[in-house]
């Protein structure tokens, strides 16, 4: 991609359409280079044809409004807000509601302790209790789908943040200190891109299997987010590299700002643009990783459920219960769908020079 | 060329080493013992366990030896759980099975992702395009121990087409469903870099220069657009076959399919040392020799790529 804001100026192209109405799209929409210049647009911009001040859109106001453009992206923003929400709220409505807990096993009646086909009460009649059914031990699918989504949301965005603790400091001092050291660090990750990870993490966390759930799962973090930094790395020092040189990076460092300063404090936060977009790919991969070492039995432990864990029991009971698989499994998949299209949407809205089309 | 294939050799056996090494250290850092159960046992015992298994001596003899056999001698010992059995001899009879799934998967990824995404490059933006994409995001999307208790339920519990589980030899009926559900993945993925790299390819001037001088769309497509098309694809092999072989992981569990994959969980749950160490560094030296061999097959089919 082009690194090279200075390409074209705004006065080169006519900012007014034949017509003489104000172009749909801010001519310095697609020139410039992600992440950069956010400041020049973020100020107002005086068009010399017109004598009025307009309001220069923003880098991230333009990517939002083409984010906006993309109907599979905004489906996918919408499902996953809606499906956080319901995690985040259900259990807890439904316990409000109707009065049990996910992990709640009737005791009152000792027929309610078997797996109920969705909307289905006791003598097999139509009820609205359990709109997913219910598991073996008669416990609420619902109830239980929505807390494994928490569990599950929770692990992916939490790795993620560890993915991206790291991957941008490493990224970052590679690209910023170059030379023989930005060799030997990216050499390391290339080293890293080799390795059958997923076989390394469950060694990790059948190894070190924790005694408590709790412990189990900040394990999974740490394993997760300690494997998924590497493109980050490399995309973050592939952007330090473009700008460092730049006049912003040469003032600050004329008026005697320190070397870390200057990297998290005017090279990190102009990188934000892929480092957003690359996040929310990586979500959904995390999500996949751990629903995949969950399903083992490596990841989430009892009593805690994962959309992964919930998957793995109902793979047990396919043949007869296949309602137990079918939910979490869906949800999950819807989930990871909107996410990937949400991501993809984000990549073609803030740098419309990656995009595919 | 050979230089370069040196060069890739001298960072692969190094990488190798670290993989084993992480292993060992991990397995011999982590808390506990794979002799001890809930009860403790009688110290006699105990003593004599650690002297049969070389772990009174110390640690960087243990590694030593461990590495030495393995090195030397191609040798990575005798598994723990299955009395009696050799991990070479465990690892020798699993491998196929887990290699003719996953080779299968692959191919049959091959041969319907490369078309659709073609397809869809060369349709861009009609409703094959659309369609093909959004179904191929499903694909990436939907796990595949989820897809898998479908494809069951639906052709073996339902239909009752298919065998559901369990293997019978290479050439009988129980191999497709877990070909198919393995593959899913990969022709998802496979048709988006296809269309992708196909997209740019179309657009650029040599493919002009082709359709200038007349020649047929069929040629076009097939001989020049192809050709560098499918570059994304032969680079993506190093990554899918690292996923390939975790990917077997699941799929030999949800198929109880006698595969390496199967072995490598039973091992670590049963923390099996031997076999584990003995699995991963199966697995990493030929991920990383298969690696190495797509990096040289890709030098050698895009010149412009020089070392």
């Amino acid at each position: 991609m082009s690194d090279d804001p200075v390409e074209h100026h705004p006065e080169d192209q006519p900012a007014l359409t034949p017509l003489g109405m104000p172009r749909e799209e801010s001519p310095d929409a697609d020139i410039i280079a992600l992440g950069q210049e956010m400041a020049i647009a973020e100020a107002d911009v005086r068009w010399p044809e017109g004598g009025e001040i307009i309001k220069g859109r923003s880098l991230w106001r333009d990517a939002w409004r083409r984010l906006l453009q993309n109907k599979l992206a905004v489906f996918g923003l919408v499902v996953v807000i809606l499906i956080t929400i319901a995690a985040i709220s259900g259990p807890w409505l439904i316990h409000k509601t109707l009065g049990f807990t996910p992990d709640y096993i009737p005791s009152n009646d000792v027929r309610l302790i078997k797996s109920f086909p969705p909307f289905t009460g006791l003598d097999g009649k139509f009820s609205w209790t359990h709109p997913m059914g219910t598991d073996n031990a008669g416990r609420d699918q619902f109830a239980r789908v929505l807390q494994g989504g928490q569990i599950s949301l929770f692990v992916g965005i939490i790795s993620t943040l560890v993915s991206l603790l790291i991957g941008i400091s490493y990224g970052a001092i590679a690209g910023y200190t170059g030379g023989r050291v930005d060799n030997l660090m990216m050499r390391l990750v290339d080293v890293l891109y080799s390795l059958p990870y997923v076989i390394l993490v469950i060694v990790l966390l059948s190894m070190f299997r924790s005694q408590t759930p709790r412990g189990q799962l900040v394990l999974l973090f740490v394993a997760l987010g300690s494997v998924s930094w590497l493109t980050m790395a490399r995309i973050v020092r592939g952007q330090v590299l473009s700008l460092k040189n730049q006049e912003f990076v040469l003032a600050a460092r004329a008026t005697g700002v320190s070397t870390t300063r200057i990297i998290f404090r005017h090279l990190v936060p102009n990188t934000l643009g892929p480092v957003i977009v690359y996040a929310t790919l990586t979500i959904p991969q995390v999500m996949l990783t751990e629903a995949f070492l969950s399903f083992l039995g490596f990841g989430v432990q009892a009593p805690l459920a994962s959309w992964g864990s919930l998957a793995a029991d109902g793979a047990q009971n396919i043949a007869i219960y296949p309602w137990q698989l079918i939910f979490p499994g869906v949800t999950m998949a819807l989930t990871l769908f909107s996410l990937n299209f949400l991501g993809d949407g984000l990549r073609d809205a803030l740098d419309p020079q990656m995009r595919t089309e | 060329m050979l230089r370069f294939i040196i060069k890739r050799l001298l960072v692969t056996i190094p990488t190798i080493l670290v993989v084993i090494t992480i292993t060992w250290g991990l397995i011999r850092l982590a808390p506990g013992n794979f002799y001890s159960g809930e009860k403790r046992l009688p110290p006699a015992i105990e003593k004599n366990i650690r002297e049969k298994y070389g772990l009174d001596k110390p640690w960087y003899q243990q590694y030593g030896k461990t590495m030495w056999n393995m090195l030397r001698h191609g040798d990575f010992g005798t598994s723990l759980n299955f009395r009696g059995q050799s991990v070479n001899a465990i690892i020798r009879r699993s491998l196929p099975v887990s290699a003719v799934v996953g080779i299968l998967a692959y191919l049959l990824a091959l041969l319907i992702g490369i078309p659709v995404g073609s397809i869809a490059a060369l349709k861009q933006n009609s409703r094959w395009d659309y369609s093909s994409m959004a179904v191929t995001m499903l694909g990436i999307s939907i796990p595949n121990f989820v897809l898998g208790p479908i494809l069951v339920l639906i052709f073996s519990l339902s239909l009752y087409w298919l065998p559901p589980s369990r293997w019978n030899g290479f050439f009988s009926w129980n191999i497709i469903l877990p070909v198919l559900t393995l593959s899913a993945v990969y022709m998802a993925y496979i048709a988006r870099l296809t269309r992708a790299g196909m997209l740019e390819v179309l657009r650029s001037d040599y493919i002009r220069t082709a359709r200038a001088k007349g020649l047929p769309e069929k040629d076009v497509v097939i001989r020049h657009a192809l050709r560098g098309g499918l570059m994304p694809v032969i680079s993506y092999t190093g990554p899918a076959l690292a996923f390939l072989l975790t990917g077997t992981v699941v799929i030999e569990k949800i198929f109880a399919l006698p595969g390496l994959g199967n072995y490598f969980i039973q091992a670590s749950l049963n923390r099996d040392e031997p076999l584990i160490i003995g699995i991963v560094a199966f697995i990493a030296i030929t991920l990383l020799l298969m690696n190495l061999f797509v990096d040289i097959a890709y030098a050698y089919l895009d010149p412009r790529v020089r070392y």
